[in-house]
């Protein structure tokens, strides 16, 4: 019983660590769909964050500064798609695959030329992260027996942008259902003509939610690099941005049930690599793989229809033009 | 997406393209000045690499083949207005359907029928991933370009599951299944060449070629010539005109992607049984994703497919060699440089537009309106 209730406190404590990047990124996602723009690009904006932030951290030396720097490219990275999808009317879906293939390119290349480790970046010392806030009067909490345990293994102990990404969510919901923004925000991806007839400029409003889109991505990257992990290796994202995009589906373009899927998708996760090598009553060896292509499969069936219904925002992927 | 319809033809097919083009070796140029290298330097390198030294023609055409596959399947999408991301996932399940073939039935048969038919099984299984897919899109409305992302990362896990735990040759190490036997496969061109008393230096450069300029022909053929391809640009143009014209969009659809599947499962031709004689783990290697820019770049028809995958061909082989000449830029920059292409030759396409038009205007206008 003791054991059972130990593994399963673990594995939530790693499921919130596997899920915090995909939060970002889901709310980054939902910020950018729900006014109208598709974002493929998340992928990309997360690695170059992340690259950027171990880059910025090593060469300064502040963790904080290395944050704002990994804010800065990923903003960057929605300008581009900005410009490209919003100012010129491009494929939103085209220029979402081009910056994730050049991000892939982009962090190779100047790691290689910056550090020459063959695309990683030195390691950073803990000063150098976000380490994990120590509450000292938490300690005292774990006398309590399971509540304890649940309160110091699972909640506490984990590092600031953790917090953050419950906050984000939070501001995501606030922002989009509760204030005016959020109003013409929603309003932009559905009907953006509408809008435009008020008086308020569709360009602007889908530039701003881009933007927050783009803070949103490169706290996920700063998140891998310099806070979970110690540096940046190649591909570091490693398919996580698609996860994310998969969990904001899954949630619906909502930001609680979107939550609720990156949760879903890290428990996954976290229980894949726990299952390995392990037989189960009756079913015998559950392989990892399972486990890995299972939030793209629920993801697949959602869409079709088959557990409830996934409604994109109405204007999605149209470039807007006053013409019509 | 829409072409302008002031300025002629030559100008928004020939000339824009490749000032698009021009611009994206700009900023690559750019780049590689900033990191401190000779762009100059680095672009002879790679003409070298791709054209100059034995065997690097074979090798670039080897690569174009991957490219003229994946592309083609990109632009049938295409033109039915269908996203297809997944050429990637399909290609490498198209592998799973040579492997199989070949395991079960090259000690049974010869080899040359053993060969047709992992052929045919390298169509199927792509098209079967295609499909899933395209039915879905037709018939329950999910969109097909988070499906076919979203197949992308299935066929991953299940071709990694099945070489580490079903089909792995026993007793190895590596994810990969057993030779297949001597008789199957590809032959390759430089081999083929001695019979003809012809000396080719050694390149990876097979039949599959051949195949791949055959399949270009047939997808002319087939959009531009026959009754469905009339209705798959119909439904490309205004699926509301297509519905009314009697057409059947929802086949239409599945068709589409059964054919875009089995033209991105052909790839496994070219790297299993021209190449490497066994299935292997990853070895669609992003193909499927150069298709995406080989589509754009060449205006999803297949005499510019072909120049696109010629033109990324040559980068892919000219990338290796930059490796063996910089200690600074790496085969990666062409990864650099594709993102950059699919951005201006795809999403920024209709930028130079209005600039062109004005300048068209400038000079020509005055001359037309008289």
């Amino acid at each position: 019983m003791l054991e059972s209730f130990q593994l399963i406190i673990s594995l939530l404590d790693s499921t919130i660590r596997i899920a915090t990047p995909l939060i970002f990124c889901a709310m980054a996602g939902i910020f950018s769909e729900r006014s109208g723009i598709i974002d493929i690009g998340l992928e990309g904006k997360m690695l170059l964050s992340a690259f950027v932030a171990a880059t910025a951290t090593f060469l300064t030396g502040s963790p904080i500064l290395g944050l704002f720097a990994a804010i800065f490219a990923s903003c960057s990275a929605s300008l581009i798609h900005g410009f490209a999808c919003i100012t010129n009317k491009g494929d939103q879906v085209i220029s979402g695959l081009a910056i994730n293939i050049l991000a892939s390119g982009l962090t190779i290349t100047l790691g290689i030329a910056l550090f020459s480790r063959g695309g990683q970046t030195p390691p950073l010392t803990s000063e150098q992260r976000f380490m994990p806030i120590e509450f000292s009067f938490l300690d005292q909490m774990s006398i309590v027996p399971f509540l304890g345990d649940l309160f110091v293994e699972v909640i506490a102990g984990h590092n600031i942008l953790v917090y953050l990404s419950v906050l984000a969510v939070f501001f995501t919901y606030y922002v989009i259902f509760k204030t005016r923004f959020g109003l013409r925000l929603r309003a932009v991806g559905e009907k953006p003509e509408a809008v435009d007839t008020a008086g308020i400029s569709v360009i602007k409003m889908r530039y701003q939610s881009i933007l927050i889109a783009g803070m949103l991505c490169g706290l996920a990257g700063a998140y891998l690099s310099i806070a979970h992990g110690a540096g940046f290796g190649r591909e570091m994202s490693a398919g996580k941005g698609y996860i994310a995009l998969a969990a904001m589906i899954f949630g619906k373009w909502n930001p609680i049930p979107s939550l609720f899927a990156c949760l879903l998708f890290g428990f996954l996760e976290a229980l894949g690599v726990r299952l390995e090598g392990v037989e189960l009553m009756w079913i015998g060896e559950v392989p990892v793989q399972v486990m890995q292509a299972l939030p793209y499969v629920l993801t697949v069936v959602l869409l079709a229809g088959f557990i409830g219904k996934a409604r994109a925002p109405g204007a999605i992927g149209v470039p807007y033009s006053k013409e019509g | 997406m829409s072409d302008s319809n002031i300025i002629p033809k030559w100008l928004s097919v020939g000339v824009i393209p490749l000032i698009n083009l021009f611009l994206a070796f700009c900023v690559s140029g750019l780049f590689i000045f900033f990191i401190g290298e000779n762009p100059f330097r680095a672009i002879s390198v790679m003409i070298k690499g791709a054209f100059y030294y034995p065997g690097a023609i074979g090798y670039t055409l080897y690569y174009t083949t991957n490219f003229i596959f994946t592309g083609l399947a990109v632009a049938l999408a295409f033109h039915a207005r269908l996203f297809n991301i997944g050429g990637e996932g399909q290609a490498y399940v198209g592998g799973l359907g040579v492997g199989l073939v070949c395991l079960i039935f090259d000690q049974h048969f010869v080899g040359f029928l053993v060969t047709i038919l992992a052929i045919l099984g390298s169509v199927v299984f792509g098209a079967i991933w295609g499909i899933i897919p395209g039915y879905l899109q037709a018939k329950r409305g999910s969109h097909i370009v988070i499906t076919t992302i979203m197949f992308n990362f299935i066929a991953a896990a299940l071709m990694v599951y099945l070489l580490v735990n079903v089909i792995i040759e026993p007793g190895q190490m590596s994810p990969e299944t057993r030779d297949f036997a001597s008789g199957v496969g590809l032959a390759q061109i430089h081999i083929l060449a001695k019979y003809v008393g012809l000396d080719m230096a050694m390149s990876p450069l097979n039949l599959s070629f051949i195949a791949a300029l055959t399949v270009s022909v047939g997808f002319w053929f087939l959009v531009w010539r026959t009754k469905f391809g009339y209705e798959v640009r119909s439904l490309g143009h205004s699926e509301t005109a297509a519905v009314y014209a009697g057409i059947k969009v929802s086949s239409t659809i599945i068709i589409v992607m059964a054919i875009s599947g089995g033209l991105a499962g052909l790839v496994a031709i070219n790297e299993l049984l021209g190449v490497h004689n066994k299935l292997l783990l990853g070895f669609t290697a992003g193909y499927g994703f150069t298709g995406i820019a080989v589509a754009l770049m060449g205006r999803n028809h297949p005499f510019g497919i072909f120049l696109a995958s010629l033109l990324f061909g040559a980068l892919y082989q000219g990338g290796t060699e930059l490796d063996f000449e910089f200690s600074s830029i790496t085969r990666e920059m062409v990864l650099l440089i594709q993102g950059l292409i699919i951005l201006f030759s795809g999403a920024l396409a209709y930028m130079l537009n209005p600039l062109v038009e004005r300048a068209y205007l400038k000079y020509y206008g005055n001359y037309s309106n008289a």
